[in-house]
């Protein structure tokens, strides 16, 4: 049960990821808090969902970098897969019911506005806690 | 904002940031010459704020929405500070990538926020 080895797992590439969902996070935060002070009534759906895809993108962030314990392992997993689960479920909301859901937010139209990147992230976050199991639990 | 000076950072933040993503998977640490173009961004950054106070009062006025546009800046400004934190913590390569992400976010985040200054309106 040495953590010499699991400490060193926030190296390498991993740390691009978590500084590219730092940076979502804060792009989602930011702009679904001028939605909901702005302009809530407009799309109460479309906005709670783009203030909860914010709070996830938080969550993730900091489970990616505390994912060498366990119990954040798991809630990386799930808040990503959580996010997996979003992008695709709006994107493709957002495309059949324009009016609910066809407004800017980090999901809508597949995350388009953000270069797509929401919904290669996941796939990306994904494959690396895939990758880096904490020592232990599955070694 | 004032368009040349927005076009002209954007420049130096995709100039900054595809220089600093290369030098990273180079796999050359954060240096003098990448940690400071980014500051050369954040300084830009800074000016960029004292553009958005005086423009509203000499007559160039946001079509879009100040809070929005205001709200991407102060992020705009946080972001090259906490790269640089980083890189001075964890002097690997994969600090210099990241300051070269950062520095391409930054240049999407300009030109929104001409976009919001004016394309939108409010």
């Amino acid at each position: 049960m040495s953590h010499t080895v699991s400490r060193a797992r926030m190296t390498g590439i991993g740390r691009v990821l978590v500084i590219v969902y730092a940076v979502m996070a804060l792009a989602s935060t930011g702009r679904s808090f001028v939605q909901i002070l702005r302009r809530f009534d407009e799309a109460p759906l479309a906005y709670s969902l783009s203030a909860l895809a914010a709070a996830v993108y938080i969550l993730a962030t900091l489970a990616l970098v505390l994912a060498h314990r366990r119990g954040w392992y798991t809630v990386a997993w799930v808040a990503i897969a959580f996010e997996l689960t979003g992008v695709i479920v709006v994107g493709a909301l957002s495309l059949l019911t324009p009016v609910l859901f066809g407004h800017d937010s980090v999901w809508s139209y597949f995350g388009m506005g953000y270069l797509f990147i929401p919904l290669v992230l996941p796939v990306f976050g994904l494959w690396w806690l895939r990758t880096h199991r904490p020592q232990g639990e599955s070694a | 904002m004032i368009l040349w000076f927005t076009i002209t950072q954007i420049a130096v933040a995709c100039a900054a940031g595809l220089f600093c993503i290369v030098a990273g998977l180079a796999g050359r640490r954060p240096s003098d010459w990448t940690v400071g173009s980014l500051l050369l961004v954040e300084l830009l950054l800074i000016a960029q704020v004292i553009v958005a106070i005086i423009a509203p009062l000499a007559g160039n006025p946001p079509t879009g929405d100040l809070l929005e546009f205001w709200v991407y800046l102060v992020s705009a400004v946080l972001l090259p500070i906490g790269g640089t934190a980083w890189a001075l913590l964890d002097r690997t390569r994969w600090s210099t990538v990241i300051l070269g992400v950062i520095g391409l976010s930054l240049a999407i985040m300009l030109w929104r926020m001409q976009a919001i200054w004016t394309l939108q309106v409010a």
